[in-house]
Protein backbone atom coordinates (compact mmCIF):
# COMPACT_ATOMS: atom_id res chain seq x y z
CA UNK A 1 0.00 0.00 0.00
CA UNK A 2 1.29 3.41 -0.82
CA UNK A 3 -0.12 6.82 -0.86
CA UNK A 4 1.80 9.89 -1.89
CA UNK A 5 0.50 13.33 -1.05
CA UNK A 6 1.88 16.73 -1.90
CA UNK A 7 0.29 19.47 0.18
CA UNK A 8 0.44 23.21 -0.40
CA UNK A 9 3.94 23.12 -1.84
CA UNK A 10 5.45 26.44 -2.92
CA UNK A 11 8.92 27.11 -4.16
CA UNK A 12 10.54 30.17 -5.66
CA UNK A 13 14.00 30.78 -7.05
CA UNK A 14 15.44 34.30 -6.86
CA UNK A 15 12.02 35.73 -6.00
CA UNK A 16 10.35 34.07 -8.97
CA UNK A 17 7.63 31.61 -7.95
CA UNK A 18 8.04 28.30 -9.76
CA UNK A 19 5.51 26.37 -7.72
CA UNK A 20 2.61 27.97 -5.93
CA UNK A 21 0.37 26.06 -3.53
CA UNK A 22 0.62 22.78 -5.42
CA UNK A 23 -1.57 19.96 -4.15
CA UNK A 24 -1.63 16.51 -5.62
CA UNK A 25 -2.20 12.97 -4.66
CA UNK A 26 -1.11 9.58 -5.97
CA UNK A 27 -3.18 6.67 -4.78
CA UNK A 28 -2.19 3.04 -4.66
CA UNK A 29 -1.68 1.48 -8.10
CA UNK A 30 -2.53 4.66 -9.97
CA UNK A 31 -0.74 6.25 -12.87
CA UNK A 32 -1.04 10.00 -12.64
CA UNK A 33 0.36 12.39 -15.20
CA UNK A 34 1.62 15.87 -14.59
CA UNK A 35 1.16 17.67 -17.88
CA UNK A 36 2.70 21.02 -18.61
CA UNK A 37 5.06 22.93 -20.84
CA UNK A 38 8.80 22.25 -20.56
CA UNK A 39 10.57 24.28 -17.92
CA UNK A 40 7.31 24.96 -16.14
CA UNK A 41 8.27 23.83 -12.67
CA UNK A 42 7.63 20.14 -13.24
CA UNK A 43 11.18 19.14 -12.54
CA UNK A 44 11.31 21.38 -9.48
CA UNK A 45 8.25 19.58 -8.16
CA UNK A 46 9.98 16.25 -8.76
CA UNK A 47 13.05 17.39 -6.89
CA UNK A 48 10.83 18.45 -3.99
CA UNK A 49 9.06 15.08 -3.94
CA UNK A 50 12.30 13.10 -4.08
CA UNK A 51 13.65 15.21 -1.23
CA UNK A 52 16.51 16.80 -3.13
CA UNK A 53 15.28 20.33 -2.54
CA UNK A 54 13.34 21.79 0.32
CA UNK A 55 10.14 23.65 -0.58
CA UNK A 56 9.62 27.13 0.84
CA UNK A 57 6.26 25.99 2.08
CA UNK A 58 4.18 22.83 2.26
CA UNK A 59 4.95 19.19 2.79
CA UNK A 60 5.32 15.80 1.10
CA UNK A 61 3.73 12.80 2.76
CA UNK A 62 4.34 9.14 1.97
CA UNK A 63 1.78 6.90 3.66
CA UNK A 64 1.14 9.73 6.09
CA UNK A 65 4.84 10.09 6.99
CA UNK A 66 6.43 13.46 6.44
CA UNK A 67 9.35 13.06 4.03
CA UNK A 68 9.76 16.72 3.03
CA UNK A 69 13.39 17.41 2.18
CA UNK A 70 14.45 13.88 3.10
CA UNK A 71 16.02 11.95 0.24
CA UNK A 72 16.16 8.18 0.33
CA UNK A 73 12.43 7.49 0.13
CA UNK A 74 11.40 8.03 -3.47
CA UNK A 75 13.54 7.42 -6.51
CA UNK A 76 12.97 8.69 -10.00
CA UNK A 77 13.79 8.08 -13.59
CA UNK A 78 14.66 10.70 -16.16
CA UNK A 79 14.79 11.11 -19.90
CA UNK A 80 18.50 10.40 -19.54
CA UNK A 81 18.79 6.79 -18.39
CA UNK A 82 21.74 7.65 -16.11
CA UNK A 83 22.97 4.08 -16.18
CA UNK A 84 26.60 4.08 -15.12
CA UNK A 85 28.67 3.10 -18.16
CA UNK A 86 31.22 1.20 -16.11
CA UNK A 87 28.75 -1.11 -14.39
CA UNK A 88 27.00 -4.06 -16.00
CA UNK A 89 23.20 -3.89 -16.26
CA UNK A 90 22.99 -6.23 -13.29
CA UNK A 91 25.22 -4.02 -11.17
CA UNK A 92 23.40 -0.91 -12.34
CA UNK A 93 19.98 -2.11 -11.29
CA UNK A 94 21.39 -3.40 -7.99
CA UNK A 95 22.82 0.01 -7.14
CA UNK A 96 19.89 1.19 -4.97
CA UNK A 97 20.14 -2.01 -2.93
CA UNK A 98 23.89 -1.54 -2.46
CA UNK A 99 23.26 2.03 -1.34
CA UNK A 100 20.81 0.72 1.23
CA UNK A 101 23.70 -1.32 2.58
CA UNK A 102 22.99 -4.77 1.13
CA UNK A 103 25.81 -7.12 0.20
CA UNK A 104 26.53 -7.46 -3.50
CA UNK A 105 25.50 -11.09 -3.52
CA UNK A 106 22.14 -10.61 -1.82
CA UNK A 107 21.42 -7.59 -4.00
CA UNK A 108 22.00 -9.68 -7.13
CA UNK A 109 19.81 -12.45 -5.78
CA UNK A 110 17.02 -10.00 -5.08
CA UNK A 111 17.24 -8.48 -8.54
CA UNK A 112 17.50 -11.78 -10.43
CA UNK A 113 13.77 -12.67 -10.66
CA UNK A 114 12.84 -9.30 -12.15
CA UNK A 115 14.98 -9.40 -15.28
CA UNK A 116 12.43 -11.52 -17.01
CA UNK A 117 9.49 -9.34 -16.07
CA UNK A 118 11.24 -6.24 -17.29
CA UNK A 119 12.17 -7.92 -20.54
CA UNK A 120 15.86 -7.71 -19.72
CA UNK A 121 16.71 -11.38 -19.48
CA UNK A 122 20.14 -12.04 -20.95
CA UNK A 123 21.40 -8.49 -20.46
CA UNK A 124 22.70 -9.04 -16.91
CA UNK A 125 26.38 -9.10 -17.85
CA UNK A 126 26.17 -6.49 -20.59
CA UNK A 127 27.23 -2.89 -20.32
CA UNK A 128 24.74 -0.06 -20.96
CA UNK A 129 26.34 0.96 -24.22
CA UNK A 130 25.65 -2.49 -25.60
CA UNK A 131 21.89 -1.96 -25.30
CA UNK A 132 19.41 0.04 -27.36
CA UNK A 133 17.78 3.19 -26.00
CA UNK A 134 14.52 1.38 -25.24
CA UNK A 135 16.28 -1.40 -23.35
CA UNK A 136 18.29 1.11 -21.37
CA UNK A 137 15.09 2.87 -20.26
CA UNK A 138 13.71 -0.49 -19.13
CA UNK A 139 16.85 -1.06 -17.09
CA UNK A 140 16.52 2.44 -15.62
CA UNK A 141 12.94 1.65 -14.66
CA UNK A 142 13.99 -1.63 -13.09
CA UNK A 143 16.56 0.24 -11.03
CA UNK A 144 13.84 2.66 -9.89
CA UNK A 145 11.59 -0.26 -9.06
CA UNK A 146 14.27 -2.06 -7.04
CA UNK A 147 14.70 1.10 -5.02
CA UNK A 148 11.10 1.49 -3.94
CA UNK A 149 8.64 -1.15 -4.90
CA UNK A 150 5.61 1.09 -4.64
CA UNK A 151 6.08 4.61 -5.93
CA UNK A 152 7.97 5.66 -9.05
CA UNK A 153 8.54 9.15 -10.32
CA UNK A 154 9.13 9.32 -14.04
CA UNK A 155 10.29 12.56 -15.64
CA UNK A 156 9.65 12.39 -19.39
CA UNK A 157 11.16 8.90 -19.44
CA UNK A 158 10.36 8.11 -23.06
CA UNK A 159 10.68 11.51 -24.70
CA UNK A 160 14.16 10.85 -26.12
CA UNK A 161 13.03 7.73 -27.96
CA UNK A 162 11.72 7.43 -31.50
CA UNK A 163 7.93 7.16 -31.98
CA UNK A 164 7.85 3.42 -32.61
CA UNK A 165 10.04 2.49 -29.64
CA UNK A 166 8.08 4.95 -27.52
CA UNK A 167 4.75 3.40 -28.44
CA UNK A 168 5.99 -0.12 -27.73
CA UNK A 169 7.30 1.03 -24.37
CA UNK A 170 3.90 2.54 -23.55
CA UNK A 171 2.22 -0.83 -24.05
CA UNK A 172 4.98 -2.50 -22.13
CA UNK A 173 4.72 -0.03 -19.26
CA UNK A 174 0.96 -0.47 -18.84
CA UNK A 175 1.52 -4.21 -18.81
CA UNK A 176 4.26 -4.22 -16.27
CA UNK A 177 2.37 -1.88 -13.97
CA UNK A 178 -0.34 -4.51 -13.75
CA UNK A 179 2.19 -7.20 -12.94
CA UNK A 180 4.32 -5.47 -10.35
CA UNK A 181 1.72 -3.12 -8.92
CA UNK A 182 3.57 0.14 -9.13
CA UNK A 183 2.07 3.57 -8.48
CA UNK A 184 3.49 6.10 -10.88
CA UNK A 185 3.71 9.84 -11.07
CA UNK A 186 4.59 10.66 -14.62
CA UNK A 187 5.81 13.99 -15.98
CA UNK A 188 5.28 14.70 -19.63
CA UNK A 189 4.62 17.45 -22.13
CA UNK A 190 3.12 14.97 -24.58
CA UNK A 191 -0.69 15.15 -24.42
CA UNK A 192 -1.23 11.86 -26.27
CA UNK A 193 1.10 10.03 -23.95
CA UNK A 194 -0.69 11.46 -20.93
CA UNK A 195 -4.15 10.41 -22.10
CA UNK A 196 -2.94 7.00 -23.19
CA UNK A 197 -1.30 6.07 -19.90
CA UNK A 198 -3.04 7.95 -17.11
CA UNK A 199 -5.85 7.37 -14.71
CA UNK A 200 -5.77 11.07 -13.92
CA UNK A 201 -4.03 14.08 -15.38
CA UNK A 202 -2.98 17.20 -13.51
CA UNK A 203 -2.45 20.27 -15.63
CA UNK A 204 0.43 22.38 -14.34
CA UNK A 205 0.61 25.94 -15.55
CA UNK A 206 4.12 27.16 -16.21
CA UNK A 207 3.05 30.79 -15.90
CA UNK A 208 1.56 30.70 -12.43
CA UNK A 209 3.20 27.53 -11.09
CA UNK A 210 -0.15 26.17 -9.98
CA UNK A 211 -2.15 23.10 -10.85
CA UNK A 212 -5.03 24.48 -12.91
CA UNK A 213 -7.11 21.42 -13.50
CA UNK A 214 -7.50 17.70 -12.91
CA UNK A 215 -8.88 15.41 -15.61
CA UNK A 216 -9.98 11.85 -14.97
CA UNK A 217 -9.58 9.42 -17.86
CA UNK A 218 -12.53 7.04 -17.49
CA UNK A 219 -11.33 4.45 -20.00
CA UNK A 220 -10.81 1.13 -18.19
CA UNK A 221 -7.45 -0.65 -18.01
CA UNK A 222 -6.00 -2.61 -19.68
CA UNK A 223 -6.76 -0.27 -22.54
CA UNK A 224 -7.51 -1.17 -26.10
CA UNK A 225 -4.58 -1.09 -28.50
CA UNK A 226 -6.31 1.52 -30.62
CA UNK A 227 -7.54 3.70 -27.77
CA UNK A 228 -5.59 6.63 -29.16
CA UNK A 229 -7.58 6.41 -32.41
CA UNK A 230 -11.04 6.60 -30.82
CA UNK A 231 -13.46 9.50 -30.60
CA UNK A 232 -13.18 9.24 -26.80
CA UNK A 233 -9.48 9.91 -26.95
CA UNK A 234 -9.95 12.95 -29.16
CA UNK A 235 -12.57 14.32 -26.83
CA UNK A 236 -10.06 14.20 -23.95
CA UNK A 237 -7.44 15.78 -26.14
CA UNK A 238 -9.75 18.66 -27.12
CA UNK A 239 -10.65 19.21 -23.49
CA UNK A 240 -7.00 19.38 -22.45
CA UNK A 241 -5.98 21.63 -25.32
CA UNK A 242 -8.72 24.03 -24.37
CA UNK A 243 -7.72 24.12 -20.73
CA UNK A 244 -3.98 24.25 -21.06
CA UNK B 1 39.04 -7.22 -40.05
CA UNK B 2 39.53 -3.90 -41.73
CA UNK B 3 40.56 -2.27 -38.44
CA UNK B 4 43.11 -4.95 -37.79
CA UNK B 5 44.60 -4.61 -41.24
CA UNK B 6 44.88 -0.85 -40.83
CA UNK B 7 46.54 -1.36 -37.49
CA UNK B 8 49.14 -3.66 -39.03
CA UNK B 9 49.77 -1.27 -41.92
CA UNK B 10 50.34 1.67 -39.59
CA UNK B 11 52.73 -0.43 -37.53
CA UNK B 12 54.64 -1.47 -40.61
CA UNK B 13 55.14 2.15 -41.60
CA UNK B 14 56.52 2.92 -38.13
CA UNK B 15 58.97 0.04 -38.42
CA UNK B 16 60.03 1.11 -41.91
CA UNK B 17 60.65 4.67 -40.70
CA UNK B 18 62.82 3.42 -37.84
CA UNK B 19 64.70 1.04 -40.13
CA UNK B 20 65.40 3.83 -42.62
CA UNK B 21 66.72 6.12 -39.87
CA UNK B 22 68.98 3.37 -38.53
CA UNK B 23 70.26 2.60 -42.02
CA UNK B 24 71.05 6.29 -42.65
CA UNK B 25 72.84 6.48 -39.35
CA UNK B 26 74.88 3.35 -40.13
CA UNK B 27 75.81 4.73 -43.57
CA UNK B 28 76.92 8.06 -42.08
CA UNK B 29 79.20 6.25 -39.64
CA UNK B 30 80.61 3.74 -42.11
CA UNK B 31 81.37 6.40 -44.71
CA UNK B 32 83.01 8.51 -42.01
CA UNK B 33 80.73 11.53 -42.57
CA UNK B 34 80.54 11.84 -38.80
CA UNK B 35 83.69 10.75 -36.89
CA UNK B 36 82.98 7.47 -35.10
CA UNK B 37 84.28 8.67 -31.70
CA UNK B 38 81.51 11.30 -31.70
CA UNK B 39 78.71 9.19 -33.14
CA UNK B 40 79.24 5.42 -32.91
CA UNK B 41 77.43 3.32 -35.51
CA UNK B 42 74.26 1.42 -34.49
CA UNK B 43 76.17 -1.85 -34.80
CA UNK B 44 78.76 -0.64 -32.28
CA UNK B 45 76.01 0.52 -29.94
CA UNK B 46 74.45 -2.94 -30.05
CA UNK B 47 77.85 -4.52 -29.44
CA UNK B 48 78.39 -2.25 -26.45
CA UNK B 49 74.93 -3.12 -25.16
CA UNK B 50 75.64 -6.85 -25.35
CA UNK B 51 79.05 -6.50 -23.74
CA UNK B 52 77.75 -4.34 -20.90
CA UNK B 53 74.50 -6.25 -20.50
CA UNK B 54 75.10 -7.76 -17.00
CA UNK B 55 76.30 -4.41 -15.64
CA UNK B 56 73.42 -2.55 -17.28
CA UNK B 57 70.90 -4.96 -15.75
CA UNK B 58 72.42 -4.44 -12.32
CA UNK B 59 72.05 -0.69 -12.61
CA UNK B 60 68.63 -1.04 -14.19
CA UNK B 61 67.47 -3.01 -11.15
CA UNK B 62 68.41 -0.11 -8.87
CA UNK B 63 66.79 2.48 -11.14
CA UNK B 64 63.58 0.49 -11.49
CA UNK B 65 63.37 -0.09 -7.73
CA UNK B 66 63.60 3.68 -7.19
CA UNK B 67 61.14 4.38 -10.00
CA UNK B 68 58.53 1.93 -8.74
CA UNK B 69 58.84 2.99 -5.12
CA UNK B 70 58.66 6.66 -6.13
CA UNK B 71 55.77 6.08 -8.51
CA UNK B 72 53.88 4.07 -5.90
CA UNK B 73 54.29 6.84 -3.33
CA UNK B 74 53.52 9.46 -5.99
CA UNK B 75 50.27 7.73 -6.94
CA UNK B 76 49.22 7.37 -3.31
CA UNK B 77 50.07 10.96 -2.50
CA UNK B 78 48.48 12.26 -5.72
CA UNK B 79 45.33 10.26 -5.04
CA UNK B 80 45.02 11.53 -1.48
CA UNK B 81 45.55 15.13 -2.58
CA UNK B 82 42.88 14.78 -5.28
CA UNK B 83 40.36 13.20 -2.91
CA UNK B 84 40.91 15.81 -0.21
CA UNK B 85 40.82 18.73 -2.63
CA UNK B 86 37.63 17.39 -4.16
CA UNK B 87 36.01 16.85 -0.78
CA UNK B 88 37.00 20.13 0.84
CA UNK B 89 36.73 23.23 -1.27
CA UNK B 90 38.97 25.26 1.06
CA UNK B 91 41.78 22.74 0.62
CA UNK B 92 41.39 23.08 -3.13
CA UNK B 93 41.64 26.86 -2.91
CA UNK B 94 44.57 26.70 -0.50
CA UNK B 95 46.67 23.97 -2.08
CA UNK B 96 45.98 23.92 -5.79
CA UNK B 97 48.23 26.92 -6.53
CA UNK B 98 50.97 25.38 -4.39
CA UNK B 99 50.65 22.08 -6.24
CA UNK B 100 51.08 23.92 -9.52
CA UNK B 101 54.03 25.82 -8.07
CA UNK B 102 55.88 22.55 -7.29
CA UNK B 103 55.92 21.84 -11.02
CA UNK B 104 57.67 25.09 -11.86
CA UNK B 105 60.76 24.06 -9.89
CA UNK B 106 63.31 22.56 -12.29
CA UNK B 107 64.13 18.98 -11.32
CA UNK B 108 67.82 19.56 -11.98
CA UNK B 109 67.87 22.38 -9.46
CA UNK B 110 66.17 20.54 -6.65
CA UNK B 111 67.93 17.16 -6.98
CA UNK B 112 71.35 18.30 -5.58
CA UNK B 113 69.53 19.93 -2.66
CA UNK B 114 67.73 16.69 -1.91
CA UNK B 115 71.08 14.86 -2.03
CA UNK B 116 72.53 17.32 0.49
CA UNK B 117 69.54 16.87 2.78
CA UNK B 118 68.94 13.14 2.48
CA UNK B 119 72.25 11.63 1.38
CA UNK B 120 73.27 9.53 -1.60
CA UNK B 121 70.95 6.58 -1.00
CA UNK B 122 67.42 5.83 -2.10
CA UNK B 123 65.60 8.56 -0.16
CA UNK B 124 66.36 11.71 -2.22
CA UNK B 125 65.60 9.84 -5.46
CA UNK B 126 62.24 8.61 -4.25
CA UNK B 127 61.32 12.10 -3.04
CA UNK B 128 62.21 13.61 -6.41
CA UNK B 129 60.15 11.00 -8.25
CA UNK B 130 57.20 11.64 -5.95
CA UNK B 131 57.44 15.36 -6.74
CA UNK B 132 57.35 14.77 -10.50
CA UNK B 133 54.80 11.95 -10.56
CA UNK B 134 52.08 13.02 -8.12
CA UNK B 135 51.15 16.11 -10.10
CA UNK B 136 49.67 14.49 -13.22
CA UNK B 137 47.78 12.05 -11.00
CA UNK B 138 46.30 14.78 -8.80
CA UNK B 139 45.29 16.98 -11.72
CA UNK B 140 43.86 14.08 -13.74
CA UNK B 141 41.85 12.63 -10.88
CA UNK B 142 40.61 16.01 -9.74
CA UNK B 143 39.37 16.76 -13.26
CA UNK B 144 37.66 13.38 -13.34
CA UNK B 145 35.99 13.88 -9.95
CA UNK B 146 34.80 17.35 -10.88
CA UNK B 147 33.35 16.37 -14.23
CA UNK B 148 31.07 13.73 -12.71
CA UNK B 149 27.51 13.86 -14.05
CA UNK B 150 25.44 16.11 -11.77
CA UNK B 151 22.21 14.29 -12.68
CA UNK B 152 23.70 10.93 -11.75
CA UNK B 153 24.87 12.36 -8.42
CA UNK B 154 21.40 13.75 -7.73
CA UNK B 155 19.80 10.41 -8.57
CA UNK B 156 22.05 8.64 -6.08
CA UNK B 157 21.32 11.31 -3.50
CA UNK B 158 17.60 10.75 -4.02
CA UNK B 159 18.24 7.07 -3.37
CA UNK B 160 19.76 8.09 -0.05
CA UNK B 161 23.44 7.80 -0.94
CA UNK B 162 25.95 9.55 1.30
CA UNK B 163 29.08 11.40 0.19
CA UNK B 164 31.24 8.29 0.37
CA UNK B 165 28.82 6.23 -1.71
CA UNK B 166 28.65 8.95 -4.35
CA UNK B 167 32.43 8.92 -4.44
CA UNK B 168 32.60 5.14 -4.57
CA UNK B 169 29.95 4.61 -7.23
CA UNK B 170 30.22 7.70 -9.42
CA UNK B 171 33.24 9.91 -8.92
CA UNK B 172 35.97 7.29 -8.59
CA UNK B 173 34.98 4.97 -11.45
CA UNK B 174 34.13 8.01 -13.59
CA UNK B 175 37.68 9.32 -13.17
CA UNK B 176 39.35 6.09 -14.25
CA UNK B 177 40.18 7.07 -17.81
CA UNK B 178 41.72 10.36 -16.66
CA UNK B 179 43.64 8.45 -14.02
CA UNK B 180 45.17 6.12 -16.56
CA UNK B 181 46.02 8.96 -18.92
CA UNK B 182 47.89 10.58 -16.03
CA UNK B 183 49.49 7.32 -15.00
CA UNK B 184 51.04 6.93 -18.46
CA UNK B 185 52.74 10.29 -18.08
CA UNK B 186 53.78 9.62 -14.48
CA UNK B 187 55.21 6.20 -15.35
CA UNK B 188 57.47 7.76 -17.98
CA UNK B 189 58.43 10.59 -15.60
CA UNK B 190 59.34 8.12 -12.86
CA UNK B 191 62.14 6.50 -14.89
CA UNK B 192 63.47 9.82 -16.16
CA UNK B 193 63.26 11.26 -12.63
CA UNK B 194 65.22 8.33 -11.22
CA UNK B 195 67.96 8.67 -13.84
CA UNK B 196 68.30 12.43 -13.33
CA UNK B 197 68.60 12.15 -9.58
CA UNK B 198 71.16 9.34 -9.89
CA UNK B 199 73.12 11.45 -12.34
CA UNK B 200 73.28 14.24 -9.78
CA UNK B 201 74.46 12.06 -6.92
CA UNK B 202 74.40 8.38 -6.11
CA UNK B 203 76.26 5.07 -5.97
CA UNK B 204 74.29 2.90 -8.38
CA UNK B 205 71.67 3.08 -11.10
CA UNK B 206 71.58 3.91 -14.79
CA UNK B 207 72.19 7.62 -14.06
CA UNK B 208 75.39 6.79 -12.19
CA UNK B 209 76.42 4.47 -15.02
CA UNK B 210 75.86 7.35 -17.45
CA UNK B 211 78.14 9.71 -15.52
CA UNK B 212 80.86 7.05 -15.56
CA UNK B 213 80.71 6.30 -19.29
CA UNK B 214 80.54 10.02 -19.98
CA UNK B 215 83.77 10.60 -18.09
CA UNK B 216 85.34 7.76 -20.10
CA UNK B 217 84.00 9.31 -23.36
CA UNK B 218 82.48 5.90 -24.18
CA UNK B 219 79.89 7.15 -26.63
CA UNK B 220 78.77 3.68 -27.67
CA UNK B 221 77.91 2.79 -24.06
CA UNK B 222 76.24 6.16 -23.66
CA UNK B 223 73.94 5.44 -26.58
CA UNK B 224 73.29 1.91 -25.33
CA UNK B 225 72.06 3.22 -22.00
CA UNK B 226 69.98 5.97 -23.65
CA UNK B 227 68.17 3.39 -25.76
CA UNK B 228 67.69 1.16 -22.75
CA UNK B 229 66.06 3.98 -20.80
CA UNK B 230 63.66 4.97 -23.57
CA UNK B 231 62.82 1.32 -24.15
CA UNK B 232 62.01 0.85 -20.46
CA UNK B 233 59.85 3.99 -20.46
CA UNK B 234 57.95 2.71 -23.49
CA UNK B 235 57.51 -0.67 -21.85
CA UNK B 236 56.07 0.96 -18.72
CA UNK B 237 53.61 2.96 -20.79
CA UNK B 238 52.52 -0.21 -22.55
CA UNK B 239 52.09 -1.84 -19.17
CA UNK B 240 49.80 1.01 -18.13
CA UNK B 241 47.75 0.54 -21.32
CA UNK B 242 47.44 -3.15 -20.53
CA UNK B 243 46.33 -2.40 -16.97
CA UNK B 244 43.77 0.06 -18.28
CA UNK B 245 42.24 -2.54 -20.59
CA UNK B 246 42.08 -5.00 -17.69
CA UNK B 247 40.61 -2.47 -15.25
CA UNK B 248 38.11 -0.91 -17.66
CA UNK B 249 36.56 -3.82 -19.56
CA UNK B 250 33.48 -1.77 -20.53
CA UNK B 251 35.60 0.50 -22.75
CA UNK B 252 36.13 -2.25 -25.31
CA UNK B 253 32.55 -3.48 -25.57
CA UNK B 254 30.84 -2.72 -28.83
CA UNK B 255 27.21 -1.83 -29.37
CA UNK B 256 25.27 -4.84 -30.60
Amino acid sequence: MSHLEVKHVSKSFDGKAVLRDVNLELRDGELVCLLGVSGGGKTTLFNVISGLILPDDGEVLLDGKNITGKPGHISYMLQKDLLLPYRTIEDNVCLPLLIKGEKKKTAREKAAPYFKEFGLDGTQKKYPKQLSGGMRQRAALMRTYLFSQDVALLDEPFSALDTITKSSLHTWYLNIMEQIHLSTLFITHDIDEAILLSDRIYLLSGKTGTITDEIVIQEAKPRRQDFNLTEEFLRYKREILKKI
Amino acid sequence: MKGKLQNITSRISTFIAIAVLLALWQICSTLGIVPSYMLPSPVRVVQAFIKEFPLLMQHLGVTLAEAFLGLGCGITFGFLMAVLMDRFEFLYKAFYPIVVLTQTIPTVAIAPLLVLWFGYEMMPKVILIVIVTFFPITVGLLNGFRSADKDAINLLRAMGAGKFQIFRYIKLPGAMSQFFASLRISAAYSVVGAVISEWLGGFAGLGVYMTRVKQAFAFDKMFAVIFLISFISLLLMKLVDFLQIKCMPWENKKHE
